[in-house]
């Protein structure tokens, strides 16, 4: 077996997947105006209870609406703190973070008697396009793709569309950019920002769904393992621009994907700092990243109504 | 809606009875107001700031609804709830901020709020950007649809903003101070624009403060003084070539604007001491053209220049924010080119800044911590070593509260919970008991209610008698002329003009101001000293 | 040199009667105000946000399977009902006083610093490095674990603080990413056959030199000399930020960086020093728990004391005195949930959520302050910096 192989290619996918749908979770409030580091948390919560619903009625289809849902309340709670009651946008995004960590940890032995882990459940299955799995050589990659894979895929072109093709992305970006001009206009701020917070979490949450119910099949505490962080950094590095923010999220899942080879095919290398290897590229990634003038013109900045 | 060619006495397209208005703070900013303005007509609101006219406009723009009084379109009374309101009754204002969305093109701004779709909701901005281009020709906008705001310059932009309000269908058009940041070509391209819309029978309202542009360019002038109209005058084309008939209006204009004759110079010995400050060939290597002056002992040298003209940057390079990448700066003497912020502070710099809530103050922290600012390494303040000295900070901010006559109930009240006057008197204070040798004061009274600017003025004064020199950076002429015994004038980040204030007016500074660049030669000497 | 020629005269001049200012302030009750405006105004915000998240705690201990009453019984009795649980709770409140004094500290200086548990660890473990390789005299040994973790913690915050400096990279981001990279990094180096890994205790590194211990001070409890160093660091960091010019360098950049370089303080300089001051007080968390309660490090020594400090700096209004009464409350919850699990079922990770939660309302009770300050112009004591709000000149935007 060897470290550069198909192999990697499925298992990149697998890894870049949450952080794509994250990191598009981020661009689509960061374009509103409103930061989100709560990421991480509204996909911890997805993925818990994505598996929750999953164990309870054994279809994993219950379970990723039951995630998405608990994603779009979290937005709404992001929205509450930081668009009405204009409270720091960062902090209150790291109080559903820290939330999240201690609430679905608290809650595995309350639901699966033991702690930690969760039994596994029913994944999300790939599904097999005939014709295609055939092919040779990517047909092996086509064989391990779920429908979330493909959500995940033509979500770029249409995020593209709506964001840069449709009255509502013009809203949504003049919300960001210059949100009293936007005002003047006579879009109404607050409701397109809360709009862009709840499909924030929305897709945050399809993201940690997707991590624990079509590549694991269960939940285990902290899973997410700053992922939400990492789709932040692939926000930042791609500029909050669609089509390179599927680049970097690709780079980045590339990289985790290449250390847990590395480690499978036994490579002479220390597993334990490899598993360093992600955050450290994003480090890079962030450290190479110049300037504040991509970054959109009111982010961060509450809008007062006068 | 008249046309410019109805020929009995139409109903004026706006005509504003008695409008009062009393903010919450108990300002009254209109004062009974009556104006009428004729359909097709440019009519210019010549005032002072804070003379009322922005809040005027406000209100006929539903921005501000009025205490008192009412609005007639077209002899049809109105009444607007907000900016909706007047624009659907075909009334557009184009404001002095927010307006535009940089990193939109213009098609994008323009159609924001009211998007045109094909199906599949994609908008449909080649139509709509067909449209604007049409509509751009009809007045003579040069303006290209599909080009960035970012990118455009400040005159292109302004253009854009009229351009909006048009595509929105306004008939009746408020321009708010549009020049105030325009270069005297982007001024002049700008008047193209306004006279076009004219011919093709629109209404332009143009308020401004400067004299020339609105006898250049209105049909008819109201002059507002502390929110009451004092006088209106009929401008026909023999007021606008020079001559007596202009030299006579617009003495009229100016005595009716500022209640006075304008002042010459503020008429007093002028006997500057050695040089406080020497700028020889310093630039930034950036915004700034290698720069030459010096402000001596005793005297006030006012810095003029339109907005955004290196005003900023140049005293950015004084305090040592701004890196000099050529060239020498000297205080007292002393070489201090690559001197720190702090270290320039020390050696005696006070800099009333422009805007003293995001530059000058700590908005959250107290009084008492707010007058520290700037003297954090002092050891007047410090006790064993590096502890900082609670008392003697107190201590010191009660002086400035006392001598300065800061009206605020405790040292220990956050600056924010002060007034706007009793900020500034706070700032003016902690600089002033630096005891400098050069002050920069930048706006200093920008925002400032009557007693609070005289009280300004009058440390300036008094700072000037104490020998000190002075560098007054305001956009206000008249302070400028008022105050200072050299005026210098700066445009596009060079020092194009020197002169007392005897020996020129307003109109020869206007010039300089807008024209320095290109008319270097000449009648303006290249720099000052 | 053109001074000005006479000094000596009266340029401060006096302008309107003097006893139009300063009115309030020279009767008792504007004095009393004056005097605890801004206490009081945190005292209240600690008990308001206190009892929000009590109350929104109630919620959570019902899901997870505790009658809420019950559960709080437990968590209060396993915490101040004994001798040993009062014990218990001041050792868990000394790593959350000291971490939170660390995130409070950056937090002053507008910085969001939620690395502190990599720092943490990064202290730690330097400090069972040095306590269990070198051999020192006692005292001198102590010292010298307890530098050197405070050196590392301090240049551990110093690479997200350069990046911020330098880069406008946002901390946010970059301190996270570096907890993880501690992780593996403190993991690697105590992994079987690992650097420093002990030769009896796997993930660990050998006991530290008795020289190098801090004492047990009330036995039979575990409470150790470490109280002391803790209420010195509260005292110090007290000092430090409101009594000092580099204190003051802290807030003025936290507030206002635009007119903190108008009056010659840089920001880029303050934010690297808030660090270094923060990830210093990190690694001293970690010395202390390795030094004075494990006297060695292990992996995951920390149950998330870093996270936690975030809501003790919040709850504390970033006051170390305040700090210190949150970092007992949150030793409280630590101590009293070891009950609280044995009683009542409820798992410990249930703290985490109780500080998020705290953090929630930290964050939302300036709404509080804003409909209060609606009727009363008036503020004493001072705000918050925000850290959405604070951006070095490059801006780092997150």
């Amino acid at each position: 077996m060897r470290v550069f192989s198909i192999g990697l290619v499925i298992s990149g996918i697998h890894l870049s997947m949450p952080l794509l749908f994250a990191a598009y979770g981020g661009l689509v409030s960061e374009r509103s105006g409103v930061i989100n580091i709560a990421l991480e948390g509204m996909m911890l919560f997805g993925a818990f209870l994505g598996v929750a619903v999953t164990f309870w009625t054994g279809s994993p289809w219950l379970g990723l609406a039951a995630g998405v849902g608990l994603g779009i309340l979290l937005g709404a709670l992001h929205g509450l703190l930081s668009i009405t009651v204009r409270a720091d946008q960062i902090v209150s995004a790291t109080a559903i973070n820290l939330l999240a960590l201690g609430v679905t940890a608290a809650l595995i032995p309350t639901i699966w008697g033991q702690p930690g882990v969760s039994p596994t459940v029913a994944r999300i299955p790939p599904v097999v396009l005939p014709g295609l799995s055939d092919l040779p050589l990517v047909g092996e990659i086509f064989a391990e793709l779920s429908i979330l894979d493909y959500v995940g895929f033509l979500m770029v072109p249409v995020a593209f569309y709506v964001l840069y093709r449709t009255p509502l992305g013009l809203r949504l970006r003049a919300c960001g950019e210059v949100p009293e001009a936007a005002a003047s206009t006579g879009v109404d701020v607050i409701r397109t920002r809360y709009l862009a917070v709840l499909t924030s979490g929305a897709l945050a949450a399809l993201g940690g769904v997707y991590l624990s119910l079509v590549q694991v099949g269960l939940f285990q505490r902290g899973m997410t393992q700053g992922r939400g962080f990492i789709a932040l950094a692939a926000m930042i590095f791609g500029k909050w621009r669609p089509l390179p923010i599927l680049a970097a999220s690709l780079l980045l899942g590339f990289a985790d994907a290449f250390q847990f080879r590395a480690q499978a095919v036994g490579l002479p290398l220390p597993h334990d700092l490899l598993l360093a290897l992600p955050y450290l590229v994003a480090l890079v990634a962030l450290a190479t990243f110049i300037g504040r003038a991509t970054a959109p013109g009111a982010i961060g900045k509450p809008y007062v109504k006068d | 809606m008249a046309g410019p060619d109805a020929v009995q006495a139409p109903e004026p397209a706006v005509r504003l009875r008695g409008i009062w208005k009393t903010y919450s703070g108990g300002v009254q900013a209109n004062r009974g107001i009556d104006l009428a303005v004729r359909a097709g007509s440019i009519h210019g609101l010549l005032g002072e700031n804070g003379a009322g006219k922005s809040t005027l406009m406000k209100v006929l723009f539903g921005l501000v609804s009025p205490t008192r009084g009412g609005i007639e379109l077209s002899g049809r009374k109105v009444r607007f709830g907000s900016p909706a309101d007047a624009l659907e009754a075909r009334v557009g204002m184009v404001q002095q901020h927010f307006s535009l969305i940089p990193d939109f093109t213009v098609t994008q701004n323009l159609i924001l709020g009211n998007e045109p779709t094909t199906r599949f909701g994609r908008l449909a901005l080649r139509a709509a950007a067909a449209r604007i281009q049409e509509l751009s020709d009809r007045y003579g906008f040069r303006i290209d649809p599909n080009a960035r705001v970012a990118d455009m310059s400040v005159g292109a932009r302004q253009r854009v903003e009229i351009l909006k309000i048009l595509h929105r269908g306004a008939e009746v058009l408020i321009l708010d101070e549009p020049t105030a940041a325009l270069t005297p070509q982007e001024s002049a391209e700008l008047h193209g624009v306004l006279r076009t819309l004219r011919e093709q029978g629109r209404t332009v309202i143009f308020i401004s403060h400067k004299l020339a542009e609105v006898i250049d360019l209105c049909d008819r002038v109201t002059v507002l003084r502390d929110g009451e109209v004092v006088g209106e005058r009929e401008i026909g084309p023999e007021h606008r070539g020079p001559g007596p008939d202009r030299d006579a209006v617009e003495r009229d204009l100016a005595r009716m604007m500022v209640g006075r004759d304008l002042p010459a110079g503020p008429g007093r010995p002028h006997a500057p001491g050695a040089p406080v400050l020497i700028l020889s060939g310093a630039t930034d290597g950036g915004a700034l053209a290698p720069i030459d002056m010096e402000v001596r002992g005793g005297e006030i040298v006012g810095l003029a220049g339109v907005e955004g003209n290196g005003q900023n940057e140049l005293i950015e390079l004084i305090l040592g924010i701004r890196g000099c990448a050529s060239g020498r700066i000297l205080l007292n003497g002393t070489d201090v080119t690559r001197w720190p912020v702090d270290r320039r502070l020390r050696a005696g710099i006070g800099h009333i800044a422009e805007d003293r809530q995001s530059a000058a103050l700590v908005m959250s922290m107290p009084v008492a911590e707010n007058a520290l600012l700037g003297y954090q390494n002092q050891p007047r303040f410090h006790r064993r070593g590096r502890w900082l000295s609670v008392q003697r900070i107190r201590d010191f901010a009660a002086e400035l509260v006392r001598r300065f006559d800061v009206r605020t109930p405790s040292v220990r009240v956050t600056a924010s919970s002060l007034s706007g006057g009793n900020q500034q008197k706070l700032v003016v204070g902690r600089e002033l008991a630096r005891r400098p040798s050069l002050i920069v004061a930048a706006q200093p009274t920008r925002g400032l209610d009557l007693a609070a600017t005289s009280f300004v003025h009058e440390e300036l004064d008094e700072l000037r008698a104490d020998g000190r020199g002075v560098l007054l950076v305001s956009l206000d002429l008249t302070e400028i002329m008022t105050l200072s015994d050299r005026i210098l004038v700066v445009s596009g980040g060079a020092m194009v003009g020197s002169a007392r204030p005897s020996e020129v007016d307003e109109e020869t500074l206007g010039l300089w101001m807008t024209r320095g660049r290109t008319d270097r030669t000449g009648s303006v000497e290249a720099a000052a000293t | 040199m053109s001074a000005p020629k006479d000094p000596g005269n009266g340029r401060l001049r006096s302008a309107g009667p003097p006893d139009s200012a300063l009115l309030p302030a020279t009767t008792w009750s504007g004095r009393l105000t004056d005097a605890l405006g801004g206490p009081l105004r945190n005292a209240r915000n600690f008990a308001l946000v206190l009892v929000a998240a009590l109350v929104a705690g109630i919620p959570l201990l019902y899901a997870a399977g505790s009658d809420p009453l019950n559960g709080y019984g437990a968590l209060f009795e396993g915490s101040i009902g004994s001798k040993q649980a009062l014990a218990e709770t001041l050792v868990s409140m000394m790593p959350l006083l000291l971490g939170g004094l660390a995130v409070a500290v950056a937090f002053q200086a507008g910085l969001f610093n939620i690395g502190v548990e990599g720092q943490l660890l990064m202290g730690g473990l330097v400090a069972g490095t040095i306590g269990a390789k070198l051999d020192l005299p006692a005292g001198i040994h102590v010292l010298v674990a307890v530098a050197g973790a405070m050196l590392a913690g301090g240049l551990w915050a110093l690479i997200p603080a350069l990046l911020k400096a330098f880069r406008g990279v946002h901390e946010v981001i970059t301190t996270i990413m570096l907890n993880y990279v501690a992780f593996s990094v403190s993991r690697y180096l105590v992994k079987p056959g690992g650097l420093l890994v002990s030769r009896t205790q796997p993930s660990a590194t050998e006991l530290v030199a008795p020289s190098a211990g801090l004492p047990r001070i009330w036995s039979p409890t575990r409470l150790h000399a470490g109280i002391f160093i803790v209420v010195v660091a509260v005292g110090f960091m007290w000092y430090l930020v409101f009594r000092t010019s580099l204190g003051y360098r802290f807030r003025v950049v936290g507030r206002n960086p635009v007119a903190a370089r108008f009056h010659g303080i840089s920001p880029p300089r303050a934010i690297v020093q808030a660090m270094l001051v923060s990830g210093a007080f990190a690694g001293l968390a970690g010395a202390n728990e390795v030094l004075g309660l494990h006297h060695r490090y292990f992996d995951q020594f920390s149950p998330g004391y870093g996270f936690d400090a975030i809501g003790v700096a919040l709850l504390g209004s970033l006051n170390p005195i305040g700090v210190a009464a949150a970092a007992f409350f949150f030793g409280m919850l630590r101590s009293g949930s070891v009950l609280l699990q044995a009683v009542a079922g409820v798992s410990r990770d249930m703290i985490s959520a109780f500080s998020g939660l705290v953090v929630g309302f930290a964050a939302a009770v300036t709404l509080v302050d804003r409909i209060l300050g609606r009727r009363r112009r008036m503020r004493t004591g001072e705000g918050l910096p925000s850290p959405a709000g604070v951006t070095t000149q490059e801006g780092a935007p997150v």
